[in-house]
């Protein structure tokens, strides 16, 4: 049951392992890559911003509630920092339970938790010589806030 | 009171500084917010942007005390 932040390569089988459990008949991994385009921009590579105080206790609040409210067994995320190239893993869940629907659930709910409450900024670098952060999707595609804002 | 902010991503680069001692009256986390956006003419409010005082999530509407830290993390985008 953790959260960690890593400025190297996530070793995904090594990780799987940690949630590894006899009780367990399902494994549910999410890995997030480096795409090559996002908006119609060819992307380059990306690069992650992590404050990792707030980040690694907000990450392991989000896991405890998704074990919580999914009652799935073990769950672990990761999310690198740094620059990225194409094809990188850039966020892996793993979340193992005796059965698959929780787990799942579990998984789904820890990635969407993570992309909209832990404080970590993409920018993204562009084949064409320009780089942008870029804002959280959730809010550009539901176009809803996550509380006050500093102008309302 | 004096506060110490922290501005992060685009914050930082709206503002040119990652940090800096202010004196101010008091107030909200929200109010500060819009003082420092007067104050440094690049930093906008964004919609998604999120607070976090002395290392923990918090509210706009938090009231702020002398030696606070205060971070402004502009819109999240991990994963």
């Amino acid at each position: 049951m953790k959260f960690a932040v890593s400025d190297r390569p996530i070793d995904v089988e090594a990780a799987k392992q940690t949630v590894a459990d006899q009780s367990c008949g399902a494994l549910v991994v999410f890995e997030g890559w480096i795409r090559n385009h996002n908006e119609g921009q060819e992307v380059e590579r990306l690069e992650y911003e992590v404050y990792r105080p707030v980040a690694v206790k907000e990450g392991a609040k989000i896991i405890a509630e998704a074990v919580e409210r999914f009652a799935v067994s073990n769950a672990i995320c990761i999310h690198r920092e740094g620059l990225l190239e194409l094809g990188e893993v850039a966020v892996l869940v793993c979340v193992s339970s005796p059965h698959r629907g929780e787990a799942f659930d579990a998984c789904r709910y820890i990635i969407d938790q993570a992309k909209t409450r832990l404080p970590i900024w993409k920018k993204e670098h562009y084949v064409s010589g320009v780089s942008e952060w870029v804002n959280c999707e959730h809010c550009a595609a539901a176009g809803h806030s996550h509380g006050a804002t500093p102008h309302d | 009171m004096k506060v110490n902010i922290r501005y992060f991503a685009l914050f930082r680069e709206q503002t040119g500084c990652s940090s800096e001692v202010v004196e101010w009256s008091g107030g909200t986390a929200a109010e500060l917010f819009q003082a420092m956006a007067e104050k440094h003419a690049g930093l906008k409010a964004e919609a998604a942007a999120l607070v976090a005082v002395n290392d923990e999530m918090a509210s706009w509407e938090s009231a702020l005390n002398d030696g606070d830290e205060v971070l402004f993390f502009p819109p999240v985008a991990g994963g």
